[in-house]
């Protein structure tokens, strides 16, 4: 535990060592609140929520999550310190999780940075701060999504490029995969059970639920055991090197 | 404190690593010798748990690397080769990572790092970042972490290697210092090295075992071992080479002629006997004007290239 603690520490004050962390934060805040404001038509709407906000945050992460998930095993692998950090005396599962965690919450530093559009639906209004709340963890969890997708990926290059590339795709996969516009598209052939099974497994559908304003539990097992799942790929994959 | 059992590892159907067996002791400084892709990194990569063997087993202070995979590399310090390091971590960001992920904290952990910034002259640059350091320091950083718990085993891949010769000298220095109360393994292939810090080298080709012995032991197998080298004036030519051959014990006398008005002969020994002072008395039987003469211990180069096969023969033979 100690160790997954110390290379938590590690990688989130790396983040902030490089310009990258507040480029970062800087263009997620400037999207967010610009797609707010002038596409999602935060003030014609004259109702005190946040609903325009959060529905852009799965279309922002599917550019922003990649970006921070592509460096955490490709740059070890580039520069050759994973050979370094995999021959310390630390189990596995903690040399993912901390890495995993540290983007995580970074994630999470940059959503909670958008803390003045919450105060700013209080000043202007009355809205029903729980449903913000819920999509505030929704939308955290929803990263935590994408981004055990990203460092799985990760795992399987020393170029971040591609790493950012192929996570783009997967995720785009997971998210659309929610559309109705896609679902339209399996509906007049596959089984229903098909079409629903594809819709559960989208990161939009989850997130449209959750953000009405309850979390379901089962939406929390969805994200959790994605999560797991990833990341267990991603140990597979990092032990895989070892037999080479 | 090492113990290696047929050890094997295979890329494919390249063999890398082909049946290695050896212990190492504590207060012993062994040296991997051998040409650039004889198997020394991929058998320092099995041994700290960077790379499963295919087959064979190692142990570690008595943990097996593969059954007790963390109690091993506890027990290990280890320099992976090109000395990677965070670049964007200053060398004290850097050694306090290192320091807590292996568990030290506090006071405990601030010792051990000055001790090992202090022993690998780091002390001017612990604030600066590692990517802007030059290649000397980088190195010495890579050899803090590496000696930062005070391990009983250390495994070191290349560690002079882009230092220039005082920095050597220092290295050299620092594995001296150490090397009573731990177990040290070090890859190189300078020769030199061997012969300054070493207390066994073994020499390695194809990813087997070649040599194993003290570096006199080694130097011993050389050609020049106990060769004797006379000078004489230039006016004498070539006819003492006549007179050196008939000396009992002689195997073959070379002449090389001609700096500073002197012919150099070398006599080799048969079985490696002791010539010096037969030729020395011959000289004074004979008169000659002696200009220099030594005997010599031997030329590890010389044992490393007859014992390794060199690129050149491997992609000859391919062809
Ligand atoms: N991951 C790998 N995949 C395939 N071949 C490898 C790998 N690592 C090393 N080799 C090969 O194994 C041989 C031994 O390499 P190495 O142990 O690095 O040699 P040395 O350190 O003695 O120069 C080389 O021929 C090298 O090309
Ligand atoms: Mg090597």
């Amino acid at each position: 535990m100690s160790e997954l603690l110390a290379i938590f520490r590690r990688e989130l004050t790396g983040y902030f060592a490089t310009p990258l962390a507040y480029v970062f934060i800087v263009i997620f805040l400037f999207a967010t609140m610009s797609f707010t404001f002038y596409l999602g038509g935060f003030y014609e709407a004259r109702s005190a929520n946040l609903s325009a906000f959060f529905n852009f945050h799965p279309w922002l992460y599917l550019f922003l999550i990649p970006a921070i998930a592509m460096r955490l095993w490709a740059e070890e692998r580039k520069s050759g310190t994973i050979e370094l950090l995999l021959t310390l005396p630390v189990p596995l599962w903690a040399a993912v999780l901390g890495k995993f965690f540290a983007a995580w919450i970074f994630a999470g530093i940059a959503l909670a940075l958008t803390f003045p559009i919450w105060l700013t639906v209080n000043y202007l209004g009355d809205p029903d701060n729980g449903v913000i709340l819920a999509s505030y963890v929704g939308s955290f969890l929803m990263a935590g999504g994408f981004l055990a997708i990203g460092s799985c990926v990760s795992a399987m290059t020393q170029n971040q490029v591609i790493a950012f590339v192929v996570t783009v795709v997967i995720c785009f996969l997971f998210t659309v995969s929610g559309l109705p516009q896609v679902l339209d598209f399996f509906k007049g052939w596959a089984p229903q059970a098909l079409v629903s099974t594809i819709a559960s497994f989208s990161f939009l559908t989850r997130f449209e639920a959750i953000k009405s304003g309850v979390i379901d539990f089962r939406d929390l097992v969805y994200f959790g055991s994605l999560i797991w799942v990833w990341l267990t790929a991603n140990a597979v994959l990092i032990d895989m090197r070892k037999a080479a | 404190m090492i113990s290696i059992k047929n050890l094997v590892k295979r890329f494919g159907p390249f063999t890398a690593v082909d049946d290695i067996s050896f212990d190492v002791e504590k207060g012993e400084v062994l040296g991997f010798l051998g040409p650039n892709g004889a198997g020394k990194s991929t058998t320092m990569k099995m041994v700290t748990g960077y790379l499963s063997a295919t087959s064979g087993t190692i142990s570690v202070c008595g943990f097996d690397v593969e059954e007790a995979p963390l109690e091993a590399r506890r027990a290990i310090g280890y320099l992976p080769e090109g000395a990677p390091a965070y670049p964007d971590m200053t060398p004290m960001e850097f050694l306090s990572f290192i320091a807590s992920v292996r568990g030290l904290s506090g006071d405990e952990a601030m010792k051990a790092i000055d001790k090992a910034a202090d022993r690998t002259d780091l002390r001017n640059v612990m604030h600066q970042p590692i990517e802007t350091l030059s290649k000397g320091f980088k190195r010495r950083v890579g050899l803090s972490q590496a000696i930062l718990h005070d391990p009983p085993v250390l495994i070191m891949d290349e560690p002079t290697d882009g230092l220039d010769p005082n920095q050597k000298h220092a290295v050299r220095g620092l594995i001296a210092d150490m090397a009573k109360e731990k177990a040290i393994v070090i890859s190189t292939h300078i020769l030199e090295e061997v012969e300054a810090v070493c207390t066994r080298a073994m020499i390695i080709d194809q990813g087997k075992i070649v040599a194993d012995g003290t570096p006199a032991e080694l130097t011993a197998k050389s050609k020049h071992h106990n060769a004797v080298t006379i000078a004489l004036p230039e006016s004498l030519g070539e006819a003492p080479t006549d007179t050196l051959k008939k000396i009992d014990g002689v195997s073959e006398v070379r002449v090389d002629k001609g700096a500073n008005g002197e012919n150099r002969f070398t006599i080799f020994p048969k079985d490696g006997a002791v010539l010096i002072e037969k030729v020395s008395g011959q000289a004074t039987a004979a008169g000659w004007d002696v200009k220099a003469l030594y005997a010599e211990e031997g030329r590890l180069d010389e044992v490393f290239r007859t014992l390794t096969t060199s690129d050149a023969e491997i992609a000859g033979r391919a062809s």
